[in-house]
């Protein structure tokens, strides 16, 4: 039977799935966005499961979803609202249809819609029944039950059947926007490979949800997203974290100290972790401490015997850090700190992404305690970005502070493949053994650097610690004159990293009316704002900033070329107030939100018409 | 047990006077403190490695400036975290024999976390913990060491704490070497820190030391040179437990407990007494040796434990080698063109 519908062919697309803790969405969104990829789309994915590791059945808390943005244009978020949304029971429904565009689809495992489903999810009547859905293209079908029977022939038990049933919905998914579902069919294969029999089970669900898709009368409107124009070169798909691992790895090759991690698991950042464990072939040193507290000690360790060493934390931890974060400034050792920030303050919302740890990294110390701050704007820029922070660590010898978050962290993209070779040099100032002219805290006239003296190597015994010294000498030292040039020059030598690090791009032309800022992981969003503005003709500009502590030296320049100014964060204005300190001669409008959700295109549109017509 | 170790010796043969740092000793005079140093001084020249490969490591209090005073690579960290930045400092440098000079505040109040968990882990660093019962720097105030009832600073009205013994913890926590000596024999310190350097593991050496001004002798009782004899069993490996002045006292284990007994008296000679195994696995006796106190047992000082185990340090090594030869990553190119990767 061959049915005649609708094509819609657009330049992007959102499709959402959602379902109950176990239903396998993480899964199925991976293997739906790897799919697009290798159709060439641009994309973006962003995964949104709850705390709990299995939440009760069928219950709000439980629900588990994971989002793909997928386009033939470039494609900078993973999306505000859904053209496609797949909800396997009546909670997950509920808790995300007010994410469908008008018109979605939305195809709903109606054989999940029980009475009691429906109630525990905050229905009284069904959904799929009581025409309340009446704007959107809605496809009931009765997910699990067909997978039951397209499975009976196999003989397999219920319960591998019942975990068969996301394949199903994968395969209607696949026929909705005509992929070839080849691909998730190899990878079942390899999954499985110990257990022929649930291979085999995943694919036939597969290939019957296709099969289902494909004869249903339901659908009436499938879609097409041509590939896009990406530079040529060699694309993975990457989620944040594993970027920012993988970065540090690389730092560590081109600098030639090896790699040691002190961490200690923390969500959203326990992933950099988990990844760097596996990489002991190329010499990764991990450490899971005790606590937090040892996580950054047994770095500083490290750093002293001269390893490029690494900690990653999130929020909380960075509180439980600041004291040896302090040790390491005054020890004038490199040391990056990776923070991937969640919402707080204390606990908080573990899985929910915020900026809100800014101040905490620039000033969160007792004493004078300057370091270099940076912050990601990408889920594929994590590994840039923590390539740079430890080539800046190792170089300038001070802590790094690497901001991150968690939306970064969980969320995936396009990732052009560099070769490692082509990557900045990073050259440590190791002191040479048996330097005559050895100190602890001679510096380098012009940054200010002092020298990386390591234990074992000839010549350089000395001791460093969390006692103020003398500058050059390194005695302990309480003279009060020493104290203030000491105060000076931790200050200044961060400073003056400026002089190294790239000045601040900006979106659009360099004078307007409006300059929207950002820094971070809002990159996505301002940009598609800002971009779509002015395709309307808008005189708006964008500047995201990477580089926070210092910050780059044309950054006045570019502030002064706008009447207006804005400055939009996922806090209460922590960014904002910094530049207000350093740059007070300028007028801040700022737009903030801090619910844990990333910034959405619309809300912003509307923010920034506001303000331009008020200029 | 892996045979692993490379720390490098010192091609020429070195002294006392190598390992003197061109810094002033600020401790008070009469504090024990000074006695461990001349301990240290005689040991690291017999343990032999080259200066360089030697690293001292502290936290904070009085026991913490000791990195200053040797002329080696040193560290002083922050309050509790010696232990935590020791073991980085040895993770990332196998080559690098350890130290880690610490005080009953800086080690079980403040880095009791760090300091049980680096035992149970055994990463290969020795641990000279200056037990004096208080805290020294902060001028007065009770540690976790402080014997009950001890009138301090912030316990006007005697504490109410019941307190640690390090041995308690240190075996408690799995440790695998555990040695007691007072700050007033330093020929003992230095065969106890010879044997400390040799063990491959976490080494714990209590040094009952006495703060001349805020806690003074309350290590007495056992220290005091006329009755040591009487208060201190001098552990030996496999000899007979025998203490007193006339060596006519001994140690039996009997009805599942150690008892003093005299020897010649009812029918005990030497043969009945315990014969000490510092290299045995299982802790029990050992942890029994380091409970006994006055006044109903002597306080047994020495080597109590030096059992053999897998070391944290020897088997990352382990573990990357054999990674190194068999995986398929072999530089970060590898691993960015891993898995699924496609041409546009």
């Amino acid at each position: 039977m061959v049915k005649i519908h609708d094509v819609r062919e657009l330049e992007d697309v959102v499709v959402k799935f959602v379902g109950d803790s176990g239903d396998g969405m993480q899964l199925v969104g991976t293997l739906f966005s790897d799919a697009a990829a290798i159709s060439g789309n641009d994309l973006a994915t962003f995964p949104d499961f709850p705390a709990e590791i299995r939440a009760p059945h069928n219950t709000i808390a439980g629900v588990s979803g994971f989002q793909v943005h997928m386009g033939k244009r470039k494609i900078y978020t993973s999306g505000d609202m859904c053209d496609v949304l797949v909800a396997m029971n009546p909670a997950s429904l509920k808790s995300n249809l007010k994410w469908a565009k008008k018109g979605a689809t939305i195809i709903v495992d109606s054989s999940a819609f029980d009475e009691k489903a429906i109630e525990k999810a905050g229905y009284t009547t069904n959904p799929i029944e009581d025409g309340s859905l009446g704007t959107f293209q809605i496809i009931p079908a009765p997910i699990a039950q067909l997978t039951h029977e397209s499975l009976a022939v196999l003989g397999v038990d219920k319960r591998v059947a019942e975990r068969t049933k996301n394949m199903f919905v994968l395969g209607m998914v696949f026929y909705l926007f005509g992929r070839e579902i080849e691909k998730p069919l190899a990878f079942i294969k390899t999954k499985f490979k110990e257990k022929p029999k649930v291979a085999e089970a995943n694919q036939a669900a597969l290939k019957a949800g296709y099969n289902f898709a494909e004869t249903t009368e339901a659908i009436k409107m499938t879609y097409k997203v041509g590939p896009a124009t990406l530079p040529k070169g060699l694309y993975r798909n990457i989620v944040g974290n594993i970027a920012t691992a993988w970065g540090l790895l690389a730092a560590a090759e081109r600098s030639g100290r090896p790699l040691f991690l002190g961490s200690y698991p923390i969500t959203p950042a326990t992933e950099i972790l988990m990844e760097l464990s596996k990489h002991k072939s190329l010499g990764a040193r991990v450490f899971q401490a005790e606590d937090e507290i040892a996580g950054i000690c047994s770095a500083i360790g490290a750093s002293f015997a001269g390893s490029m060493a690494v900690t990653t934390t999130s929020g909380p931890g960075l509180s439980l850090k600041s004291e040896a974060m302090g040790l390491a400034v005054i020890t004038e050792l490199p040391l990056v700190i990776v923070n991937v920030q969640r919402a707080g303050p204390s606990t908080g919302m573990p899985t929910k992404s915020e900026q809100s740890d800014l101040m905490q990294a620039l000033f969160g110390r007792n004493g004078e305690s300057p370091l270099m701050v940076m912050a990601a704007s990408s889920a594929a820029n994590c590994f840039y970005y923590a390539y740079m922070a430890s080539k800046f660590s190792m170089e300038h010898m001070t802590p790094v502070i690497l901001l991150t978050d968690g939306y970064l962290g969980f969320g995936s993209e396009l990732f052009r493949i560099p070769d490692v070779n082509d990557l900045p040099s990073i050259t440590p100032p190791m002191a040479d053994p048996n330097d005559k002219n050895f100190k602890p805290y001679r510096r380098d006239e012009k940054t200010l650097v002092r020298k990386w003296a390591v234990p074992g190597v000839e010549g350089l015994r000395h001791r460093i610690g969390g006692l103020e010294k003398t500058n050059i000498d390194g005695n302990v030292s309480t003279d009060p004159l020493n104290h203030q040039l000491m105060v000076n020059i931790r200050e200044e030598k961060v400073n003056r990293i400026a002089d190294f690090i790239p000045l601040q791009e900006v979106n659009g032309e360099s004078e307007g009316d409006l300059l929207v800022v950002g820094w971070g992981g809002t990159e996505g969003a301002l940009l598609s704002t800002v971009k779509q503005m002015q395709e309307a003709g808008h005189n708006v500009s964008h500047a995201q900033f990477n580089y926070i502590k210092p910050l780059p030296k044309n950054t006045r320049e570019i502030l002064a070329g706008f009447k207006k100014i804005v400055v939009c964060e996922l806090n209460s204005g922590q960014f904002v107030n910094y530049l207000r300190m350093l740059y007070p001669e300028f007028q801040y409008e700022q737009y903030n939100k801090v619910q844990g959700l990333p910034f959405h295109v619309q809300e912003l549109t509307e923010t920034f018409t506001k303000l331009l017509e008020e200029v | 047990m892996i045979e692993y170790k490379r720390i490098e010796k010192s091609p020429v043969e070195l002294t006392k006077q190598d390992f003197v740092s061109d810094q002033m000793v600020k401790w008070c005079p009469g504090c024990g403190a000074h006695a461990i140093l001349a301990a240290v001084g005689n040991v690291f020249p017999k343990i032999g490695y080259r200066k360089e490969n030697f690293a001292m490591v502290s936290g904070i209090g009085c026991s913490s400036r000791f990195p200053y005073y040797v002329d080696t690579f040193g560290f002083h960290g922050i309050h509790g975290r010696a232990s935590a930045i020791a073991s980085g400092l040895k993770v990332a440098n196998p080559g690098l024999s350890v130290w880690v000079a610490t005080g009953d505040g800086d080690s079980m109040a403040i880095g009791g976390n760090h300091f049980i968990h680096v035992l149970r882990r055994n990463i290969d660093i020795n641990i000279l913990l200056f037990n004096n019962q208080i805290y020294g720097l902060t001028k007065g105030q009770f540690s976790p060491t402080t014997p009950m009832g001890t009138v301090t600073k912030t316990s006007p009205h005697g504490t109410i704490e019941h307190p640690f013994t390090v041995s308690g913890l240190v075996l408690g926590a799995q440790g695998t070497f555990f040695a007691r000596v007072p700050d007033n024999n330093i020929k003992l310190m230095t065969e106890v820190l010879y044997e400390a350097a040799k063990h491959d593991g976490t080494s714990v050496v209590e040094i009952l030391q006495n703060c001349i001004i805020f806690a003074d002798k309350v290590h007495e009782h056992i220290t005091n040179r006329e009755m040591r004899e009487e208060r201190q069993l001098f552990l030996k490996h496999g000899e007979p437990m025998i203490f007193g002045k006339n060596r006519d006292k001994g140690i039996m284990l009997m009805n599942n407990g150690l008892r003093v007994v005299e020897i010649g008296k009812n029918g005990v000679n030497e043969n009945d007494l315990l014969v000490h195994d510092q290299y045995a696995t299982d802790p029990s006796i050992h942890r029994m040796l380091g409970r006994m106190k006055a006044p109903d047992f002597p306080v047994a000082v020495g080597v109590i434990r030096s059992a053999p185990a897998d070391t944290y340090d020897d088997l990352i090594e382990l573990q990357i080698e054999n990674a190194k030869k068999t995986s398929k990553i072999q530089c970060v190119n590898d691993l960015l063109r891993s898995g699924d990767t496609w041409e546009i």
